[in-house]
């Protein structure tokens, strides 16, 4: 313990800034992308710089970050930079360089065939997808997340490099309800759910777990104190009215004892139209409109499939400028499962806190495919 | 180098082909030269991939002494399997804001994390922080040591404490901020490093800075409290610019659009039309906007970027309590102040977090967001517990019921009457 310091935070950001945006801070004027996956910004100083744009996986080894270390050095003065989407970011001042790098960029792959560095995630593309850990390195994971990303990002790579689509389609997945990947306010959310309640380890639960921490962290009150025999002894446990669970997995965050994975009772949870910006419309919260997708390893074809439909029935469809939620909410949503082609279910009717909001008050429908038949 | 062992990872192994970077490739690489804990985590992927649950246990209280936060305990059930990750501890940094680096920290950090980890990492974790993945109890003193001696760089937060703040790319590198949100992410980290690392709170606590309404950061969808970049005087015009964009010079939304035939930039239908409040329009060669009537929603901005900007008079707009769906169901922030000056030191909204905190420490339940006290307990409670004066900004329509909770206080004779002298007027 000696000489042990505390509390001194994280390094300053400044010493971190490549030199042409420590000189410009506060400075740049404008911007344009002058290819998907490369922005160019204008100072008022006069000076420019590129950022070049390029996806990860968010799970990334120490070689690989020695890698981009490497390319730092080589093109950019040693500076590089991660986005919230983790996205790494290279800035060079100058078209030869930015060639030499987008070259080389283009050059640099796993044995396996994939980029290290594709170059895209700009404008009107799909760009990196926000994840959280799953099967990787998560204990409450009703999916795995690395492994869902993959495979739906293989699915979508050309979106990721050009700007074909109406407006940015940002795609998140959370593993499980918790969202540590904050889905609920994505274009497109991937989102694994339990469907299962959770067993009860009655010989073990007063070891590992407050009995009242567990009754209270059940939003729904479906968590009963009780006593049982278990060995000729009188133990005290929990339990479940498993008519009132919804499966949210908050009780076994709070109590090891009662865990609710299972191979069966897990999918995916596709949500849409969420958006975070202020942009034309209000922030608002992503829509289920499929409540349940197998867990389908290595490659989820099934989500894969829904996600890319949804995509690509939105980019025919929507205007310019306009978000999957505001293409959605100006067809009607009765519209938008119908050119989904999406069953709508009972699972996409609201049933929870403030559900009477989200139903329809006004004869002001259209007629759809699920009114044909009337 | 030699005595590495690979697990058969059918399934895991087929998410190496495809264009998109493959972090199994990446994982398989750092194995094979020697870092068998990497193997053995693609060997438990696959047996999740077989069994389609995961195979992480739950939890494990382990730490750095003094703090009660930054290092997440992992352990593998199957370590008999795999007992190279039978401890898989999670190390979280505290990012430097906006997440700019030099190699020469991303050298050190690897050098120490191949030392005393696994060498596997995220860049970056949800909240921000710089995630290093997988070691063991014995490692996390000698690693926290490293990492503030030789890095600079301290833990970040988890656990119920204040989570490590984050930021967009604010003046480094974008033209729209209208805040210097590095140095606010940075200061409130720096001053609040006691509350970061030794939990005192209900539960967790976000902040998040972005410089302008488009909000690249999310703070609307996930901070308990988000410090939005705004302004309060005009939108800057550029009228020769604005030409530029209807001739054709200038490519809209700054060549976002560049891979589809949309058709010649149309200003009506794709600025004046789209604004939501029909602020703008053209006169003759001008155009022309009602500044007063504006929302600030950043359309017309970050479609004629080289022709509009906002304006000169900055400050950030504050709105608190938005959260994931866990437990209340999901929230999107709500709007707490409309407009607040925001220089160094940060006085005034430090004084209003400080109130907050008050409020949701003494009332706040285990687990319960400061989003769902309010809930709770009503924003009338947090505009009393604040400060903070009601105003029509705070609502998207006033209540639609009369169901006031009106106080003792507020009505003419208080509630204290006498139910003989109402009989003696009214028979029973």
């Amino acid at each position: 313990m000696a000489n042990r310091i505390t509390d001194i935070g994280p390094p300053h950001y400044e010493q971190f800034f490549p030199p042409v945006i420590k000189k410009n801070y506060g400075k740049w004027k404008s911007h344009e992308i002058v290819q998907p996956g490369v922005i160019k910004y204008t100072s008022e100083t006069g000076d420019v710089c590129y950022a070049v744009r390029v996806g990860s996986a968010r799970l990334i080894t120490t070689d690989l970050i020695r890698e981009i270390a490497e390319i730092a050095d080589k093109y950019c003065e040693g500076y590089c930079r991660w986005t919230t989407r983790n996205n790494v970011e290279f800035h060079v001042t100058d078209e030869a360089t930015l060639r030499a790098l987008l070259d080389d960029l283009k050059g640099r792959k796993f044995p396996g065939g994939s980029y290290k560095f594709p170059v895209g995630g700009t404008g009107a593309s799909v760009t990196n997808i926000v994840h959280t850990q799953g099967w990787v390195h998560c204990h409450t994971p009703a999916i795995d997340a690395s492994g869902v990303v993959k495979a739906v990002m293989d699915d979508l790579f050309d979106y990721f490099g050009s700007h074909k689509l109406p407006a940015q389609v940002r795609i998140a997945l959370a593993c499980c309800l918790n969202m540590c990947g904050a889905v609920h306010c994505s274009d497109i959310a991937i989102l694994g759910i339990h469907r299962k309640p959770p067993l009860v380890e009655d010989e073990r639960i007063t070891g590992v777990c407050e009995i009242p921490l567990a009754v209270a962290a059940c939003p729904l009150g479906a968590i009963k104190p009780a006593t049982v025999e278990v060995g000729g002894e009188q133990k005290k446990t929990v339990r479940v009215n498993q008519d009132r669970c919804m499966f949210c997995g908050n009780c076994y965050t709070m109590c090891p004892a009662m865990p609710l994975a299972d191979g069966e009772g897990d999918g995916i949870a596709i949500l849409v139209g969420g958006k975070i910006s202020n942009r034309v419309s209000a922030p608002k919260f992503s829509k289920l409109v499929i409540p349940y997708i197998p867990n389908e390893p290595p490659r989820w074809p099934t989500a894969v499939k829904t996600v890319r439909r949804i995509l690509e029935t939105y980019a025919a469809n929507a205007d310019k400028y306009e978000r999957l939620g505001e293409w959605a909410e100006r067809i009607g949503w009765e519209r938008f499962f119908e050119k989904c082609d999406i069953p709508f279910t009972e699972k996409s009717i609201d049933d929870y806190r403030l559900a009477y909001t989200t139903y329809h008050t006004t004869t002001q429908f259209k007629w759809s495919v699920h009114t044909d038949n009337l | 180098m030699a005595d590495v062992k690979k697990h058969n990872t059918p399934m895991v192994d087929e998410l190496k082909g495809g264009s998109w970077p493959s972090f199994v490739d990446d994982i398989e690489q750092k194995g094979l030269k020697g870092k068998q804990e990497c193997l053995d985590l693609l060997g438990q992927l696959e047996l999740s991939y077989e069994h389609k649950e995961t195979h992480w246990k739950h939890g494990g209280i382990v730490g750095v002494f003094g703090y009660g936060g930054g290092v997440i305990g992992r352990y593998s059930d199957v370590p008999e399997k795999f007992p190279s990750i039978a401890h898989f501890h999670t190390i979280r940094l505290n990012q430097p804001s906006s997440k700019f680096y030099n190699s020469d920290f991303l050298r050190k950090m690897c050098d120490m994390w191949d030392h005393r980890g696994s060498g596997m990492t995220n860049l970056h974790g949800s909240t921000g922080d710089i995630v290093l993945l997988g070691t063991k109890t014995d490692e996390l003193e000698p690693i926290f040591y490293d990492c503030t001696h030789q890095l600079g760089a301290d833990l970040g937060g988890s656990g119920s404490n204040l989570r490590t703040p984050s930021c967009c790319v604010g003046k480094a590198r974008c033209e729209y901020s209208c805040l210097d949100t590095q140095d606010i992410c940075n200061d409130l980290t720096q001053t609040y490093q006691d509350e970061l690392h030794r939990p005192a709170f209900p539960y967790k606590f976000k902040f998040k800075v972005s410089g302008c309404p488009n909000d690249c950061v999310a703070a609307i969808a996930r901070s308990d409290c988000a410090i939005i970049g705004t302004w309060k005087d005009d939108i800057r015009i550029d009228q020769a610019a604005v030409q530029a964009y209807i001739g054709g010079e200038l490519k809209p939304n700054a060549g976002a659009h560049s891979d589809r035939d949309w058709g010649p930039f149309d200003i009506q239908k794709e600025v004046i039309d789209l604004c939501p409040t029909n602020c703008m329009w053209m006169e003759g060669k001008e155009l022309k906007i009602d500044n007063r009537e504006c929302t600030r929603c950043m359309h017309c901005i970050n479609v004629m970027p080289a022709a509009l900007r906002p304006g000169v008079e900055t400050g950030a707009t504050i709105l608190v309590g938005a959260k994931a769906p866990i437990l209340e169901g999901a929230q999107l922030a709500t709007l707490a102040i409309p407009f607040i000056r925001m220089e160094s030191p940060y006085d005034e909204l430090k004084d209003f977090v400080e109130k907050v905190w008050d409020w949701w420490m003494e009332e706040g339940k285990n687990r319960e967001r400061f989003g769902e006290l309010i809930q709770r307990q009503s924003i009338q409670e947090f505009l009393r517990r604040t400060g903070l004066k009601p105003i029509p900004q705070m609502v998207k329509e006033p209540r639609s019921n009369p169901y006031v909770f009106w106080s003792a206080d507020e009505v003419e004779g208080g509630w204290e009457r006498d139910v003989k002298a109402f009989r003696a007027r009214h028979a029973a």
